[in-house]
């Protein structure tokens, strides 16, 4: 049935004995990209199965959380800049959504990528494969869904002044990078221990509840800045999603507005280096983490 | 001419019986000292070393909990050994589980290609071989629809054509002769002698003696983790069945 089996002849070239089992950690992801991709395309398809809206349910519901916001902080709380309320930002929409985006890819990749591991325990008991594609894949796959969001987020902005350049782009790029190595990374980290201690997936919860406060996503970073102080507001630039979010901001938001408007200083010299960096550490702990964890996966889970 | 295709050597596993499931009772056992057992264990695997040359087709057979799963899972790679070393020569694919990686809520089609991708083929080997995949399952008319709609037969069917198309240099099958139908079962069968013939190193783990003793040449019986006789497949049958 099958073509090309060859005699009952040893093969002349014979392959050199290996030992299973033992991986190269993300480099195998690279080299199994073609799964990687059929695991990305199938999550998409069996996401939203039976739903009428189907995937617009992924951005149903984050819009539906920017309304809320919105009207809750930017309207009720006056974060919003309008003739009668001059201390507000101006353009808070735009501030607010693309904040909102960001942080929601990095909600839903790691979300998604701490669960991996369990969620397809069947197949990493049963069969060998690099089992980093798991939360590799979740990453990816909110990255999918994050990208149209962009493009909204782009196309508003544009429709209020934006002229986009090219630093300005590769700024966004950047911003992004930082926040996916950051997701694959903790991802990494709390899917392998999730398999140990199921405790893990709650704490990320917990985390990514945090998350969305813990960076200047809702509100403006002057007034963290105000309250803490210089120095505790290094601490708090520290975290690679403030940065990333407020490299969002100088992306998209700032060149909407009258750009009288004070950004982070330092940001791009100083603030977006140290977080790619920590985002890398995170990648490479978290990996290592993996690897270390990985072997016993099959009689954990 | 012996070339091996696997070498185990000396592997042990321990697997621990685990009670506690959360950090905190971890933790409450750390700060008590670490009194008392927090986990049981047992040897899965004990000792075992085990040459098979290149072509050889080998029957694992023993009661249950004997360790013939878990061997075959060290052979794929699926568990790391305690102890001791085990290595392969080129592809080894498993049979472990029929399905193991097939979607419900996906196409025949779909899950073709996902499965094959799983098994490590390449798309352009699942592209080439997919005719003869579909062809081999039988289900044609079928192949667009979910398989969740599929009978559980036309869903062992597809998964086995999968797998035996992977054309691995090392066959792992874990029980699963006992696919479908009467003539699909005789067609599995001759599928695998196919392999066997064409000089695939075939593992098979089954409680069927009849089909063991047709497919496999060599035989080895475990017992509660250890390797106790490695003869003819015949020789080792006619211990168990007395």
């Amino acid at each position: 049935m099958t073509t090309g089996i060859g005699g009952n002849s040893a093969p002349s070239t014979v392959p050199p004995l290996t030992a299973p089992g033992h991986g190269n950690g993300l480099l195998d992801v690279f080299r199994s990209r073609y799964l990687l991709n059929l695991l990305v395309q199938k999550e998409l398809k069996v996401r939203y199965r039976g739903s009428v809206l189907g995937i617009l349910w992924s951005y149903v519901k984050p819009g539906m959380q920017f309304v809320v916001f919105y009207i809750a902080l930017g309207v009720f709380l006056g974060l919003e800049q309008s003739p009668t309320n001059r201390s507000g930002m101006p353009n808070y929409a735009i501030y607010l959504f693309s904040g909102i985006a960001l942080i929601n890819f990095f909600t839903e990749a790691l979300g998604n990528a701490a669960r991996s591991v369990v969620g397809n325990s069947g197949l990493i008991q049963k069969i060998y494969l690099p089992r980093q594609l798991f939360p590799v894949a979740s990453v990816w796959v909110s990255a999918v869904h994050f990208l149209p969001q962009v493009v909204i987020l782009a196309f508003v902005c544009l429709l209020n002044g934006w002229h986009p350049t090219i630093s300005q782009v590769a700024v966004a790029v950047a911003a992004f990078i930082m926040v996916a190595l950051l997701a694959t990374g903790l991802g990494l980290f709390f899917g392998a221990v999730n398999v140990y201690f199921r405790d893990a997936e709650n704490f990320v919860d917990m985390l990514l509840l945090v998350a969305t406060w813990a960076s200047p996503v809702l509100y403006s970073w002057e007034m963290v800045h105000n309250k803490l102080g210089p120095a505790w507001f290094a601490v708090y630039q520290v975290n690679p999603l403030s940065v990333a979010v407020e490299a969002f901001h100088l992306a998209f938001w700032y060149p909407t507005t009258a750009e009288t408007v004070a950004m982070v200083p330092n940001l791009l010299s100083v603030w977006a280096p140290v977080g790619m960096a920590i985002s890398l550490l995170v990648l490479f702990l978290g990996q290592m983490v993996f690897r270390r964890l990985e072997g016993r996966f099959a009689q954990e889970l | 001419m012996t070339t091996n295709s696997i070498e185990i050597c000396g592997i042990s596993k321990k697997f621990v019986l685990r009670h506690t499931r959360s950090l905190k009772e971890a933790f409450v056992w750390i700060m008590k000292g670490r009194k008392g057992d927090l986990s049981k264990k047992f040897y899965a695997l004990n000792d075992i070393t085990l040459d098979v040359a290149m072509g050889e087709s080998v029957a694992l057979l023993g009661l249950n909990g004997s360790g013939k799963s878990t061997l075959l899972k060290h052979i794929s790679g699926v568990m790391l050994p305690d102890t001791g070393t085990v290595s392969t020569r080129g592809r080894v694919a498993g049979l472990i589980e029929v399905g193991a990686g097939f979607h419900p809520d996906l196409s025949g089609r779909d899950n073709v290609y996902l499965n094959g991708a799983i098994l490590g083929m390449s798309k352009e080997q699942i592209d080439a071989a997919f005719d003869s995949i579909v062809a081999f399952s039988e289900i044609e008319e079928f192949i667009d629809t979910e398989v969740k709609f599929y009978s559980s037969g036309m869903y062992l069917r597809l998964a086995f054509s999968v797998a035996v198309h992977t054309d691995p240099d090392v066959f792992l099958i874990d029980e699963i002769l006992a696919v479908g139908d009467e003539p699909f079962q005789k067609k599995c069968l001759a599928k695998i002698k196919e392999l066997h013939a064409a000089g695939k190193t075939l593992i098979v783990v089954s409680h069927d003696l009849d089909v063991v003793a047709k497919v496999c040449d060599r035989g080895i019986l475990m017992e509660s983790g250890h390797a106790v006789m490695d003869a003819p497949v015949d020789e080792v049958i006619a211990r168990l069945r007395s």
